[in-house]
């Protein structure tokens, strides 16, 4: 599904990732983990096709798809879906009528029809109900004066909206408590399904508990420099990254 | 610069669909200004001698003005001379009737979305509209009649109603208030009457549309709302004007008047032409509008969007003169291309207990520079006065500008005036989270602008409000690429 080949990628004169080979197939759960300021956030907004970043050699394949030649916008309604590790504020606009917005920007893109307001509002109830989430919360402002934790739900309450093929979750656990943590999780693997895949980036191995990668991988210093399966968040867990820095710039 | 920035700064070009000229003949005296020309108007409208008198009294008084320049736009000098003050379609409507307007007439409102048929026409709004300088058709009259509510064109009124126009006219806009007032006091034209008698809660929205057609013509309409004791209305203004590449002058004047318990709601939706994108042509929006809290507990609210015009100068202001009066004023002003918008309002606090909010959203554009200017005066006599002035500018690219200017004077120690202001981008962090949800860039555009206006949408009336987000997102269109 997703396949991502010797990705070299900068911003401004900051070189930020050096070679990152990455191969997500349908159905799959991959972790990506590594120590701050180690380029996943880089990774991710280059998945999802945010302009700051140059990306200077390598490729990446969606569905067989020049990914990095399509639109931001073109990206969402084919499926990519970035959980954001800061929710953006949206003064005015109301949560329900942004989601909807979005449902309808994608089915528009696939030449279907509007979404049905009885539907919509039955889809949204449910999803509320299994995130935990107040109703009155889709009366507010999109993020605006909503808690870190809540901002983090809201993000994967559009992901469940939107149903996305490929969901990229960048530190979605982050400033969250553990029943939280469980919630968000469930919303993950309710949407576990052999059509789709999930990354999930995180640099704690915390929510690996919940959520069970296929696969773990390591980036460090702009490189995957160690990939596994969950053994390897627990390995992490015991000795630190330090041991991997070391690796990385040894290499 | 980044392409999405790129996008931004092509935030201009938008196409003005109310651009087309009506082909009708007509009857329009030759350009130029003088004492004749104004005896003149007041002859072919027939007026009664006092009226006459009052218009040559406004324009000697006009000679003697200076046009302002301490706005914060700037255009050349305008020429008076080469302006034609009087122009009206030749068919003279038979007004009893609608089957007798000019079928052009007609099907002019039908594509402007306003349909005058009473068949079609908005449910439950009564339409006064007025073309050039006279008014062409007033509906739902028979209607509002059986309430005892007068809705008519204002050169009708000055015939059925003398003593009531006497009695108010110029009461809140004396005619020498300032330079555009003036000259509209010497050269109106028409426009609206309105007169809500006491205790009468007006059953529909009166609305008036103003359509400027022919060349080189100036527009001087006048409106003079009057609500007695007790009494409700709202009150819709609409706006456009075909594409010209010279500026065409619109210097309005409108007195609103509330007595004890009166509430007068008066909205705008403003869509002159706003000129092309290299600024050619486009109205001169030179407005005079002020409301008179007269009596106790009286309320008067302004809700203007402004999206048209090539310069907008207005103020729209309410005088709180009866205890415990309010005062309210929601503005969305938008500059694009080269549009300049200096607006703003003054609440005037003269009795006891008396309440003012001010809102103003300013959305510049391209190159577009939009000037916030309010001010908050608090007499000796506003005993526990309050005002709450909220002034938020937001910027779409990087080749625009916001200006506040508050004016804030208190003079009595128990009034309070509070003012905040802040000043915008849209964010390009805002842009990408909402494409990567799916949105387009004008979409999310779009978006992010109209929840920025949210809190004045929230208060025009329904249909009014539709038309207003329509309108701001064709206003924006092209502006993203
Ligand atoms: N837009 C940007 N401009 C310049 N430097 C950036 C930008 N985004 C990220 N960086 C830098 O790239 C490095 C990786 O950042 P990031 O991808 O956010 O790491 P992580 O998510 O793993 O903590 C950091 O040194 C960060 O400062
Ligand atoms: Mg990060």
């Amino acid at each position: 599904m997703l396949e991502i080949k010797n990705l070299h990628a900068r911003a401004e004169d900051n070189e930020i990732l050096k070679g990152v080979n990455l191969q997500v197939r349908p159905g799959e759960i991959h972790a990506i983990m590594g120590p701050n300021g180690s380029g996943k956030s880089t990774l991710s907004h280059i998945i999802a096709g945010r302009e700051d970043y140059e990306v200077t050699e390598g490729e990446i394949l969606y569905n067989g798809k020049d990914l990095l030649d399509m639109d931001i916008e073109e990206r969402a309604a084919e499926g990519v879906f970035l959980a954001f590790q800061y929710p953006v504020e949206i003064a005015g606009v109301s949560n329900k009528y942004f989601l909807r917005t979005a449902m309808n920007s994608v089915r528009k893109y696939h030449d279907e029809a509007p979404i049905k307001r009885k539907e919509f509002l039955a889809l949204l109830k449910e999803n509320l109900e299994k995130l935990g989430m107040d109703k009155v919360m889709m009366d507010r402002s999109v993020n605006e004066d909503f808690s870190g934790g809540e901002k983090k739900r809201n993000e994967i309450l559009q992901m469940a909206m939107l149903q996305p093929t490929l969901a990229v979750l960048d530190e979605t656990d982050s400033g969250l408590d553990i029943d939280a943590l469980k919630i968000v999780a469930d919303g993950v693997n309710a949407l576990r399904s052999p059509e789709r895949a999930t990354i999930v980036v995180t640099h704690y191995q915390r929510l690996l508990d919940y959520i069970v990668p296929d696969h773990v991988h390591v980036l460090a210093g702009g490189k995957i420099v160690r990939s596994g399966d969950k053994s390897l968040a627990f390995e992490l867990e015991e000795k630190g990254y330090g041991f991997l820095q070391e690796e990385a710039v040894a290499t | 610069m980044t392409s999405e920035n790129a996008m931004l700064e092509e935030f201009a070009q938008r196409e003005y669909e109310h651009g087309f000229v009506t082909e009708i003949e007509s009857d329009a005296i030759e350009p130029g200004l003088s004492e004749d020309v104004v005896r003149l108007i007041s002859s072919k409208k027939n007026e009664p001698e006092w009226l006459l008198e009052w218009r040559l009294k406004a324009y000697r008084h006009w000679l003697t003005m200076e046009e302002p320049e301490w706005h914060n736009v700037k255009y050349p000098k305008i020429d008076h001379q080469a302006s034609v003050y009087y122009s009206a379609p030749k068919k003279k409507p038979k007004l009893n009737s609608l089957d007798e307007v000019d079928p052009i007439l007609l099907e002019t409102y039908e594509k402007l979305g306003i349909p005058l048929h009473e068949q079609k026409v908005l449910a439950n709004v009564a339409v006064d509209a007025v073309f050039d300088s006279v008014s062409i058709a007033t509906t739902y009259r028979e209607t509002l009649e059986k309430h005892g509510v007068i809705f008519l064109p204002f050169s009708e009124a000055v015939q059925e109603y003398p003593e009531l126009v006497k009695k108010y006219l110029g009461s809140v806009i004396p005619t020498s208030d300032n330079y555009y007032a003036a000259l509209n006091s010497a050269v109106f034209s028409d426009g609206s009457f309105c007169f809500i008698p006491k205790g009468v809660r007006c059953p529909m929205e009166l609305s008036t549309y103003f359509r400027i057609n022919a060349e080189n013509t100036g527009q001087f309409e006048r409106t003079l709302i009057v609500a007695e004791e007790g009494a409700y209305v709202s009150y819709l203004e609409g706006c456009t004007a075909p594409k010209r590449d010279e500026h065409q002058l619109h210097a309005a004047v409108v007195e609103l008047v509330a007595l004890d318990d009166a509430e007068i709601k008066y909205s705008t939706v403003q869509n002159w032409y706003p000129g092309d994108s290299e600024g050619k042509g486009g109205i001169y929006n030179f407005v005079t509008k002020r409301g008179a809290c007269r009596g106790e507990n009286s309320k008067i609210s302004w809700t203007q969007v402004e999206t048209g015009s090539a310069i907008t100068w207005k103020y729209p202001s309410v005088i709180l003169q009866g205890d415990n009066s309010v005062g309210e004023f929601y503005s969305v002003a938008v500059t694009a291309n080269h549009q300049q918008a200096d607006t703003g309002t003054k609440m005037i606090h003269i009795g006891k207990n008396t309440k003012s909010t001010i809102i103003s959203k300013g959305i510049s554009a391209g190159v577009g520079q939009n000037s916030y200017r309010g001010e908050v005066k608090m007499m000796k006599g506003a005993t526990n006065g309050r005002n709450f002035s909220q002034c938020d500018s937001l910027l779409i690219g990087d080749r625009c500008g916001a200006h506040t200017f508050p004016y804030i004077e208190v003079r009595n120690t128990t009034a309070k005036v509070e003012h905040e202001a802040s000043t915008s981008k849209v964010g390009e962090d805002q842009i990408y989270y909402l494409r990567q949800r799916g949105l387009s860039t004008e979409d999310a555009v779009n978006m992010i602008v109209n929840g920025f206006c949210k809190e004045v949408y929230d208060v025009l009336p329904m249909e009014f409000a539709l038309e207003a987000r329509k309108l701001l997102n064709v206003s924006l269109e092209g502006s993203v690429g």
